[in-house]
């Protein structure tokens, strides 16, 4: 597995724009938000739970469709499902792999955004433990999507439908986290909900996601 | 016999030939009288007035759109654990039919919203559920009409079907977490049947039971149609490979 | 180990393409797979490989006894050919000395440090066959093993796997060429498969 995940950060580091896509997506997100509603603080502090967290969520998607494509077009998917590792534990590590180059990176980075949608200042260590807290389970929702699309040509639109419902849970109780800590509210309820949640979606859903991969290369 | 043999194609078919007219006649008839009975023969509601009388078209779509996905979690559980073809074709055959069911309760509830709320849209949490709901339909459909080979669709979207039923729950009480202010009380839903009063309550029920049977109905000709198509599938893959 | 397959029915998308397959290969021997495009031999690999599950039949060996060498060569353009190999030996369990001799076997010592995107086809192929032998599995399962192989190199090929088959391992090879193996023959187009029935599929009905 460590192998597995090792393999997959070296790959993201080599072909260029694994960790820095997300990131210049995030960027590019929150730039247009702000020139897409106004300038003005009065405008942007309210949106900025919302803008970050939806920020992070697409930029999250993006990078969904790569993570079993490429191993089924070069054989390595075939090599790994027949290897002693269980296709749980290929599952696992994607997901782990994807969350290091996608979701962590996020998590470093939203801090220094959210001044640019004057989200303020007492909220930014909600906005990070909510961010580290919960897309670990955007990336294991998206790993799950990705296999069940991964033999499909057209598959990446699909599989936006597919996740993005899957989402909401995790966009509500998150962003509502940095929210409530924005307004001065306590944010911990919504912050264990999502921990809650991530936690059953690392536990359940490597296992569905093992179910498609068979079926899919099958 | 048990009643598992019916899950052969052919006892399906022939079973379901006999008993599809039936259910026609039945919804038709339900449906005639509890829509009769409800928008011809009801008094004005003293608060809402004619519009009351949407829950005849509201209320069993609503119901209607929430049961089908359940009976498509059923139906999926089956193909996957006893790998009933005909079982997992029935979930294929609701999918739309509860889709189009989960439209017809949302765009209802907006002309409702309309007179009652004075706006056709509030992100009220049963609204935002149904909503996510479609989404849901929306995505399983999709990927049913993506996959080329049927076995491989059948088991992908069934387990589509399992994880997504999971995430759907969630999110429902995800909605009402997140906005639990401005409802406006329970006068609109079913459980609480103190706010409804008899006159409306009966033809109410009637229309409920002439939908299920239009459900029932429209999926047994759905999945007949599906059936068709498979054997369709199965005379052309010979031909080409013959 | 031996081996065998009893009554094995396979599918390739929807159809059936192959029923009846049986055959047994004992100790230290490999089955040379033939017939002409589209008879199955692919398919018959991918399901003794464990990636497809049989329509009907079984497979007398467990799953973990297979290596599966597909046309494509499970190669990652970006890592470097030492990369590559390590990566594979670390999943399948096998240290760095069945590196070593994989590399040793298929003369890839001169390659280590090349990227896989900088190898020509033939050098591809070398380092995908490496592969085989850092699996530590028993028997090989390999798709056409010696395309864009030059004549040099298919004896390499030959050698590894007459050196594996010594070592009491075994080998199912899907082959046009002659590669000088002491192989038993097994033609598949005796097992193509008619039109499906009932059994197979419960829509076939309608041909009937």
């Amino acid at each position: 597995m460590i192998a597995l995940v090792a393999r997959d950060l070296r790959l993201a580091i080599r072909a260029g724009g694994g960790f820095g896509l997300g990131l210049g997506f995030f960027l590019i997100f929150v730039t247009l938000t702000a020139l897409g509603v106004g300038p003005t603080e009065a405008v942007l502090a309210p949106l900025a739970p919302g803008a970050l967290w939806l920020g992070a969520l697409l930029a999250c998607l993006l990078s969904l469709d790569r993570i079993f494509a490429l191993d089924r077009e070069d054989g390595s998917l075939d090599a790994l499902l027949t290897a002693p590792l269980p296709p749980e534990a290929v599952a696992v590590s994607k997901a782990l792999a994807h969350w290091i180059t996608t979701g962590l990176p996020l998590t470093v980075a939203a801090p220094v955004l959210a001044p640019l949608l004057f989200l303020p200042p007492s909220a930014l260590p909600w906005l990070i433990a909510a961010l580290a807290v919960g897309t670990p389970a955007l990336s294991a929702i998206g790993t799950f999507g990705a296999a069940l699309t991964v033999g499909l040509r057209r598959g990446s639109l699909l599989l936006s439908l597919i996740v993005l419902p899957m989402y909401v849970p995790t966009l509500v109780f998150g962003a509502d986290c940095v929210r409530r800590a924005a307004q001065g509210l306590d944010p911990t309820l919504p912050l264990v909900l999502t921990a809650a949640l991530t936690l059953g979606a690392i536990a359940l859903l490597p296992f569905a996601t093992a179910a498609a991969l068979r079926v899919n290369l099958r | 016999m048990s009643l598992w043999e019916y899950a052969n194609p052919r006892r399906f078919m022939a079973l379901t030939a006999k008993v599809q007219p039936w259910c026609w006649a039945v919804a038709v008839l339900l449906c005639a009288v509890g829509l009769g009975w409800g928008v011809l023969a009801t008094p004005e509601d003293f608060r809402m007035g004619h519009s009351v009388k949407i829950i005849y078209v509201h209320v069993p779509t609503a119901f209607i759109a929430i049961n089908a996905w359940f009976m498509m979690l059923v139906t999926s559980l089956i193909w996957l654990i006893r790998r009933h073809h005909v079982s997992a074709l029935a979930a294929r055959a609701a999918a739309p039919v509860g889709l189009v069911m989960t439209a017809i309760a949302l765009a209802t509830g907006a002309i409702w919203g309309k007179p009652m709320w004075g706006t056709y849209w509030a992100w009220d949490p049963r609204l935002t559920s149904f909503l996510i709901l479609f989404l849901f339909y929306l995505g399983y459909v999709a990927l049913w009409q993506a996959i080329e080979n049927p076995d491989a669709a059948a088991d992908l979207t069934s387990i589509l079907c399992l994880v997504g039923s999971v995430f759907a729950v969630i999110s429902r009480y995800a909605a009402q977490f997140w906005n639990q202010g401005l409802h406006q009380g329970a006068s609109l839903s079913l459980d609480a049947e103190e706010n409804i009063s008899d006159v409306f309550w009966i033809p109410l029920v009637i229309t409920l039971a002439g939908f299920v049977f239009l459900f029932v109905a429209l999926v047994l000709m759905r999945t007949r149609t599906e059936i068709r198509r498979r054997r369709l599938h199965a005379i052309t893959l010979r031909e080409r490979t013959a | 180990m031996e081996w065998g397959v009893s009554d094995l029915a396979c599918r390739r998308g929807e159809a059936l393409v192959l029923r009846g397959v049986s055959f047994r290969v004992p100790d230290g021997r490999a089955v040379a797979i033939r017939g002409p495009n589209g008879v199955g031999k692919t398919t018959l690999l991918r399901t003794l490989a464990g990636l497809a599950a049989p329509v009907a039949g079984s497979i007398d060996a467990p799953d973990e006894a297979f290596a599966y060498g597909a046309h494509a060569d499970a190669l990652k353009d970006q890592l470097t050919v030492a990369e590559n190999l390590s990566f594979w030996a670390a999943i399948f369990g096998t240290g760095a000395d069945a590196v070593s001799r994989a590399v040793q076997a298929f003369g890839l010592a001169p390659l280590l440090r090349r990227r896989a995107a900088d190898l020509s086809a033939g050098q591809r192929r070398r380092t995908g066959l490496a592969r085989m032998m850092l699996t530590g599995r028993p028997i090989w399962l390999l798709d056409e093993p010696t395309v864009s192989l030059d004549a040099e190199n298919v004896a390499r090929f030959a050698d590894a796997v007459r050196a594996h088959l010594a070592e009491g391992g075994s080998a199912a090879i899907a082959t046009h060429i002659d590669l000088g193996l002491d192989a038993d023959p097994l033609n598949l187009g005796a097992f193509a498969a008619a039109a499906p029935t009932r059994a197979d599929d419960p829509f076939a009905e309608a041909i009937e």
